[in-house]
């Protein structure tokens, strides 16, 4: 058996439709990119729909660690004057 | 956090990631389960790829190649996500080419003749399905995401399978032969599938208790035979069992005693494929060996290049 480092760890992002937002689809392991868009598309992209597809470094990707949440996304629920119906618009308008 | 805060987490339906704080227990059993759910896949493409040469027609061919394929996706997909854990990708290749990794005992069995192929694809897959589908709500997020992906191909692998009895089933006498054996052999582990009877169960609790499992063996068990039986019936094949009833009262098809020891034997080992399958994938590993080395050194080389 062969004694070569274990190859680095890829995430996979498939874009279902032109114009869609890339989404996570799960990972791969590969030596090169091109070999991680090769393995990406075998593994990831065997049924339609499939428009394109992205790989990242693991290791690229800074994430919020999950104790993090309440810190860093509870402020968020106080911000009223975010949504459109903080904002008044006179009785009888339509539209805004 | 700690054992408390964690099962209110499972309580309120909350999905467990990677780096949330879990109960080295839970980790454990996950690896566990996981690890022996990816090493199924890989090992089962073996019985079927052995037909993949002798199919009998060029569209029975690219059905079987391309589940074949798929059953080796879904392995990366669960080894992936098992890695998740903390457990690296060498490890568990490394458990399963050693033979101290555990696997589904189904794959020990032999596929002598071409309606194996259908029989597996009907009732093995068939019976995955309904363990898989109940995995998708599990509790775990990486095994739920991995279990939706691979839910989504099981169901044409089961129709592939269910498509090549029935052509057998209406064939000549001895293809209606060849069909019924091939069921007679596979009707037995497809229920040893869904593990042993929930009173026997050492794992089941605690694997229902964490949101691991949210169906018991026997309930998988009973839903996978209310589907088969009627599906049995329609193409005129038999299920080797002389306790098969109705049960009048649940609207239940029931099934006699399974035979634990012999799946016990299998499973320990003395299976009659167990050796070949290990085999079998030790070559394949050393027999590509090359080409991850040359994957490394290109990848080496194009980096000293760019430094
Ligand atoms: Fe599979
Ligand atoms: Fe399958």
């Amino acid at each position: 058996m062969s004694e070569t480092a274990e190859w680095p760890l890829w995430e996979v992002f498939v874009q279902a439709k032109e114009g869609a937002a890339h989404q996570h689809a799960g990972s791969v392991r590969a030596a090169d990119r091109e070999l991680a868009l090769q393995h990406a598309r075998d593994t990831y992209a065997r049924r339609p729909p499939v428009f394109s597809l992205w790989v990242v470094p693991s290791e690229a990707i800074v994430a919020s660690a999950g104790r993090d949440r309440e810190e860093l996304f509870d402020p968020a629920d106080d911000k009223v004057y975010r949504h459109p119906q903080f904002y008044r618009v006179p009785r009888g308008v339509r539209g805004p | 956090m700690d054992d408390t805060q964690f099962e209110a987490r499972i309580e309120a339906g909350e999905s467990i990631e990677p780096k949330d704080w879990m109960p080295e227990r839970y980790r454990k059993q996950l690896i566990r389960m996981m690890s022996q759910h990816a090493h199924s896949e890989v090992v089962g493409m073996l019985p079927e790829g052995n037909w993949i040469t002798r199919a009998p027609s060029l569209r029975r061919k690219i059905g079987l190649l391309s589940k074949v394929q798929d059953e080796g996706g879904h392995g990366l997909y669960l080894y992936a996500a098992t890695e998740t854990l903390g457990v690296s990708r060498d490890e568990l290749i490394e458990a399963l080419l050693d033979g101290s990794a555990k696997y589904s005992a189904m794959f020990n069995y032999p596929t002598p003749s071409w309606a194996d192929i259908g029989a597996i694809g009907w009732l093995i897959d068939g019976a995955a399905i309904v363990n898989q589908t109940m995995l998708t709500d599990c509790s775990y997020g990486p095994y739920k995401r991995a279990m939706i992906r691979i839910c989504k191909e099981e169901n044409a692998h089961q129709r592939q399978g269910y498509e090549i009895v029935t052509t057998l089933a209406r064939g000549t006498e001895t293809q209606r032969r060849m069909a019924q054996e091939a069921v007679d052999r596979w009707y037995w582990p497809a229920l040893t599938l869904f593990g042993p009877h929930d009173a026997d169960s050492k794992n089941s609790d605690e694997l229902t208790r964490w949101g691991i499992k949210r169906k018991s063996n026997d309930e998988l068990r009973q839903w996978f035979m209310n589907r088969v039986v009627p599906q049995a019936k329609a193409i005129g094949i038999e299920f080797p069992d002389p306790g098969l009833h109705y049960d009048e009262t649940s609207g239940d098809w029931r099934h006699g005693p399974i035979d634990w020891d012999e799946f016990r034997r299998v499973l320990a080992g003395s299976g009659p494929c167990n050796r070949d399958r290990i085999e079998a994938r030790r070559s394949a590993h050393e027999d590509g060996a090359w080409v991850r080395e040359a994957a490394a050194a290109y990848e080496a080389k194009r980096r000293e290049r760019a430094a």
